[in-house]
């Protein structure tokens, strides 16, 4: 560990003697004292924050207190900040059967992040909506399946923050150069050799849960992974949009350029955000790379570790340890990470002329909400039974106090946290299996492959 | 004797210190209504933080316990000061967010529970106090065959999901 303290510019002295005022003093102690702990050079500029700790149930009344008392001390985001997903729609709460008690006290967290300057887009996907750091970026991100996302697929760079030092990086402008900031700690740590087909949004999801719990903290670099065999979303026809992840622009540390404008279509980044997520929730995997897919992989930046690789011929296992025994389905949950256009389509097309019998729960962000219902997805959803839900996660949310015991998803992170968070039984499988427990209220998935 | 640390949150504070010779984790490890260490079989257990000078070698536990500490400071009942040997972030951030000084770096062995300490930004001052009851805990002696210690809690937010 670094011996010599971390070296600050003038300004940063200033605001760590309190110039700037008291709210970016404590800003500033809060990146400085991680980058001590953390044996930081320095501090870097970041692009962009994203903050997580915004639903009460987790929050309570103390983190409220918080966020109140330091907005009050003039703290204010410095640069574009959004925020994670709250513990509830914060439109459609009542409906939804949210007390106005959590209501009330889940507005004034909302508000007090407001005060801080942080955007209320409450959602865990931030890059679906516009909020895409560029190639080589530095922010500082909380919320592990954006970290994951950023890190990996867009070349961002960020740690994993916590929710209260995304928050001071935001109001600071700066984080402490350390971890996943520097070069060498992109480098893979991990070869996973992925020897079984696989072939939906649940498979990756399996797959994400075998190599997260096996990598840890570490960095995974896939080889063999080949994205042309998953199968496009069930029922969906539209044309496969190119995201814009230009890996040559703003290179500001000294990573070669690639020669080709890379595509990373809309379907594969789903199943990239799915693997990622899985990956951070059942270890804490900030960062992985896909031979000939992901930015670093493609540029050369990074190479295979030689190491022995960890091999995967099985996905049975994941399935087998994210499956509880429920057999009636009351919740079917899908959008973890929140739902992007292109997967509502695919839902709304398969539960076009059918009713379900389960509660149906498509939770996304209130304006990829806003694009499906002018689309007329919402509609069709809504027609079938199914609610698109803004704003909140049922990770999150208070969803066993909702009245719900058992719950089927698609998504591997959702599975992983559900059993402790909430306390429901949980089954996971691919998205048909789910939109099937929701018409019929059973589960009749295998369950496995 | 006169002890020099590194500064986390800087700060003046005077206290009869509280060592713990194992890591505290504050989420469910301290009760933030009444100041105690309510962990099971935790060294500490049934004292009271309130107001002393809290020496302990590091945190642990989940991240949601840097609200511990803002709420131990709402309630009147956090430490005068914290002294750690090797900070992590649970406690560092807990520290800023609720304005208690923090030190480390220090050689928490020289420091006995009872001790008058004095800390005033990387400085302390230590009055031993060999009349103060101290518990019947000793420091383990460090074996150069074990392995080394695990740092793994060092690494920022694990496994806690939108943790505030």
């Amino acid at each position: 560990m670094a011996s010599t303290d971390l070296h600050l510019t003038a300004e940063e002295r200033a605001m760590l003697a309190g110039e700037a005022g008291p709210g970016a003093q404590k800003a500033i102690e809060i990146v400085v004292a991680l980058g001590r702990i953390y044996g930081a050079a320095d501090l870097v500029p970041v692009a962009s924050v994203q903050v997580s700790g915004v639903s009460y149930k987790n929050l309570g009344d103390a983190g409220l207190e918080f966020l109140q008392a330091w907005a009050a001390q003039g703290a204010q985001a410095r640069v574009p900040a959004t925020l994670n997903p709250a513990g509830m729609d914060l439109a459609a709460w009542a409906e939804l059967g949210f007390s106005p008690e959590f209501a009330r006290r889940q507005q004034a967290v909302v508000a007090a992040y407001e005060a801080l300057g942080v955007l209320p887009t409450c959602t865990c996907a931030p890059y679906l909506i516009g909020h895409e750091p560029a190639f080589g970026q530095h922010i500082a991100w909380a919320e592990s399946s954006a970290v994951s996302f950023a890190n990996s697929v867009l070349g961002a760079r960020t740690n994993r923050e916590g929710g209260p030092s995304a928050l001071a990086a935001a109001v600071a402008g700066r984080t402490a150069r350390y971890g996943f900031h520097l070069d060498a700690h992109r480098q893979p740590t991990l070869l996973v050799d992925v020897r079984c087909p696989v072939r939906s949004e649940a498979d990756l999801g399996a797959l994400g849960y075998l190599v997260g719990r096996h990598a840890r903290t570490g960095v995974p670099y896939f080889r063999a992974l080949d994205p042309t065999g998953w199968s496009r979303p069930l029922g969906f026809s539209g044309p496969l949009q190119a995201l814009s992840t230009d890996v040559s622009a703003e290179p500001d540390q000294a990573l070669s350029p690639v020669q080709e404008t890379p595509k990373v279509y809309a379907h594969v980044a789903d199943g990239l955000r799915t693997l990622g997520a899985a990956m951070a929730a059942a270890g804490a995997v900030a960062l992985y790379h896909v031979e000939g897919l992901t930015p670093e992989a493609r540029s050369g930046a990074v190479t295979p570790p030689a190491v022995e690789p960890f091999i995967v011929d099985d996905l049975a296992p994941g399935y087998a340890a994210l499956n509880g025994p429920a057999t009636e389905i009351d919740l079917v949950s899908l959008g973890c990470p929140h739902a992007s256009l292109a997967e509502i389509e695919t839902m709304a097309t398969y539960l076009d002329g059918r009713r379900v019998r389960a509660a149906l729960w498509i939770t996304t962000a209130r304006a990829i909400r806003d694009a499906a219902a002018g689309a007329g997805l919402v509609a069709r959803i809504e027609a079938a039974g199914g609610r698109v839900v803004a704003d909140t996660c049922m990770v999150v949310a208070p969803v066993a106090d909702l009245g719900f015991r058992s719950l089927a998803t698609n998504s591997a992170k959702m599975a992983f946290y559900t059993p402790s968070h909430s306390g429901l039984t949980v089954r996971f499988g691919a998205m048909a299996e789910c939109l099937d427990a929701a018409l019929t209220g059973q589960w009749r998935g295998a369950g496995s492959r | 004797m006169e002890l020099r640390g590194r500064v986390i949150k800087s700060g003046t504070a005077s206290g009869l210190a509280l060592v713990s010779p194992e890591p505290i984790g504050f989420l469910g490890g301290v009760d933030p209504d009444t100041g105690l260490v309510v962990e099971r079989g935790h060294p500490l257990e049934g004292q009271s933080v309130a107001g002393r000078v809290l020496v302990f070698p590091t945190g642990k536990g989940s991240t949601v316990g840097s609200y511990t500490l803002y709420r131990l400071a709402r309630a009147g009942l956090a430490p005068a000061a914290i002294v750690n040997a090797e900070s992590e972030p649970i406690v560092a951030v807990g520290a800023i967010m609720a304005g208690i000084p923090m030190v480390d770096r220090v050689d928490i062995t020289l420091i006995r529970t009872g001790d008058t300490v004095h800390i005033d930004g990387a400085h302390l001052t230590i009055d031993p106090n060999p009349q103060y009851p101290v518990s019947k805990f000793q420091y383990p002696v460090p074996d150069p065959q074990s392995p080394p210690p695990d740092t793994r809690y060092l690494l920022p937010d694990t496994h806690q999901e939108d943790t505030p």
